[in-house]
């Protein structure tokens, strides 16, 4: 019988896996963990200090159609982003994704906003307010209504950023005419040019608020 | 998007020593120009900070007649804002006439002022820019430079100051309000954006660590008949071939004083005193605006696809005079 063979602890993971974590792996690998974690900083700012691309999250807490989040997210995402990819509302769209057509207005703190330029991480403590939070329950907003009575629509992608927007147009109550009210929605494109529709249900709700 | 960290700052000092400790850094406020540029590769920060929590969001009538604009106010507030519309209406006209609700809405004075030209050839990384990146060469010069500028230009660099907003400012004058390391200042319009010359990377007179903390409008009673007229390829959302903000102050057909300053065919925002001083105590008709028109594009310089904004620039501004002051 030969000698037994020493292996070093790496080498013991390598030929011998095991299920289960013994004690003293759980308590290293805590421990690493913890340094690591205090650590993170310092290697961001070294790395940042070298050219080295890093991700810091970011720490958000918000309000989205009525539910407070708290969220971690890469500074990068937008608005648009978060609502669709972390919480899986989708229906804010993304049309252009650079603030031209308006696929993707949502209401910041009852503001109507393009989502595709705004960094989540700037909505610190807002209130979002996207299609999905327009209705109460089973009622349809009388926006939503009004856009269903009028047929403002073909195609329905660009829809629920007009519906959005003709909400805060309503709310911002500077339109007094037809004219006023198709200048105030040429944020919002729609290519199946439903415009003359549009007017009319965003003219019915004005009337009746 | 390029990697970047993200911070958030809660008053102007901490705004300052944020941008000063760290390199290729940019202050974000509405991020509608920013972010956009952003996506595009255009620019590329390497720390954000956040200055929506400081406190630059009041507009105060100032002791001395004047009106003091937070550069955290969005654009739409200060647009429909009663003392803008009744003491400055250009400057409520020009901020409606550009972008849409929605970007207005977000949209802060500070960062209007320090919007990127919107030359194609600077949004299109293929092609060489000195703007984008210095040394590289003009693509407008010799391109398809319709949109680009008339006055202003250099050999370097033909892009239009995209801006409404400063065009109105340009005519009332205005001062804008900055506080940096050093502590404060104050910086007329016309002294604050720089012409292209041999370095169209640099845009305007800020240093690093500077915080643009407010925009001034001095009295001027007279403001209140003034008006910004924006010509364009469609009738909304779009950017001016050219645009007009006129200030007149008239008196039984007689030009008291006169505030001009053309948007769209200059590399800023364009004002021209001699075309003004040639209004003053003049005689408020057809006659006398067209010759201030004439002075006004007098050292302009068409190139090949934009030659036809130097008639259009002088008819802008007749009509917008004949508005103003009658005929």
């Amino acid at each position: 019988m030969g000698k037994e063979k020493k292996y070093t602890p790496a080498e013991k993971i390598k030929y011998f896996p095991r299920r289960g974590t013994t004690r003293r792996e759980f308590i290293l690998t805590m421990t690493t963990a913890g340094t690591a974690f205090a650590l993170a900083p310092k290697i961001g700012y070294a790395a940042r200090q070298r050219g080295i691309p890093v991700f810091e999250n970011v720490k958000l807490h918000l309000n989205i159609n009525g539910a407070a989040r708290n969220i971690s997210i890469d500074p990068r995402v937008t608005l648009l982003d978060l609502l669709r990819e972390n919480f899986s509302m989708h229906g804010t769209k993304k049309g252009c994704d650079h603030g031209q057509c308006g696929a993707c207005t949502v209401l910041v703190n009852d503001r109507r906003v393009n989502a595709c330029l705004i960094l989540a991480a700037t909505c610190e403590n807002a209130e979002v307010t996207s299609i999905e939070g327009l209705a109460q329950g089973d009622k349809l907003h009388p926006m939503q209504e009004a856009f269903i009575k009028h047929d403002a629509f073909q195609c329905g992608y660009c829809t629920p950023g007009q519906i959005c927007s003709a909400v805060g147009l309503v709310k911002e109550g500077h339109a007094k005419t037809d004219a006023d009210i198709q200048e105030l929605m040429s944020g919002n494109i729609c290519r199946c040019g439903a415009y003359r529709n549009i007017l009319a249900a965003v003219k019915e709700v004005q009337q009746n608020a | 998007m390029q990697p970047f960290s993200f911070s958030r700052v809660h008053n102007n000092r901490e705004a300052i020593n944020a941008i000063t400790k760290e390199n290729d850094a940019k202050f974000i406020g509405g991020g509608t120009n920013l972010v956009d540029l952003i996506k595009l590769g255009i620019e590329n920060p390497k720390h954000i900070i956040d200055i929506n929590a400081l406190s630059l969001k009041q507009i105060e009538n100032l002791p001395n007649g004047g009106v003091r604009i937070g550069a955290l106010v969005r654009n739409s507030d200060l647009a429909y804002d009663e003392t803008i519309r009744q003491r400055y209406p250009v400057l409520s006209q020009a901020l409606l006439s550009g972008a849409s609700p929605q970007l207005r809405n977000m949209a802060t004075v500070g960062g209007n002022l320090l919007q990127r030209t919107r030359c194609p050839y600077f949004y299109d990384a293929v092609f060489p820019c000195n703007k984008r990146q210095p040394g590289s060469g003009c693509s407008a010069i010799n391109g398809y430079n319709r949109s680009n500028a008339i006055l202003g230009t250099s050999d370097h660099c033909i892009a239009t100051h995209p801006s409404d907003m400063c065009v109105a400012l340009t005519a009332l004058d205005a001062i804008i309000h900055v506080q940096g390391v050093n502590g404060e200042r104050a910086i007329n319009i016309t002294d604050f954006h720089l012409l292209p010359g041999q370095t169209p990377h640099i845009e305007n007179i800020l240093e690093k660590g500077d915080l643009i903390t407010a925009v001034e409008l001095p009295a001027m009673p007279f403001a209140q008949r003034s008006f910004y007229l924006k010509i364009r390829d469609r009738s909304s959302y779009e950017f001016a071939l050219s645009s007009v903000a006129v200030a007149l102050d008239v008196n039984g057909g007689t030009i008291g004083q006169a505030r001009i300053a053309l948007g769209g065919v200059g590399t800023k925002p364009w004002r021209n005193k001699e075309a003004e001083q040639a209004l003053t105590g003049a005689a408020a008709n057809r006659a006398t605006y067209l010759s201030a028109a004439d002075i006004a594009v007098k050292n302009a310089r068409g190139y090949k696809y934009n030659n036809f904004k130097i008639e259009l620039a002088k008819r802008t501004l007749v009509r917008a005079l004949e508005t103003t002051g009658g005929m």
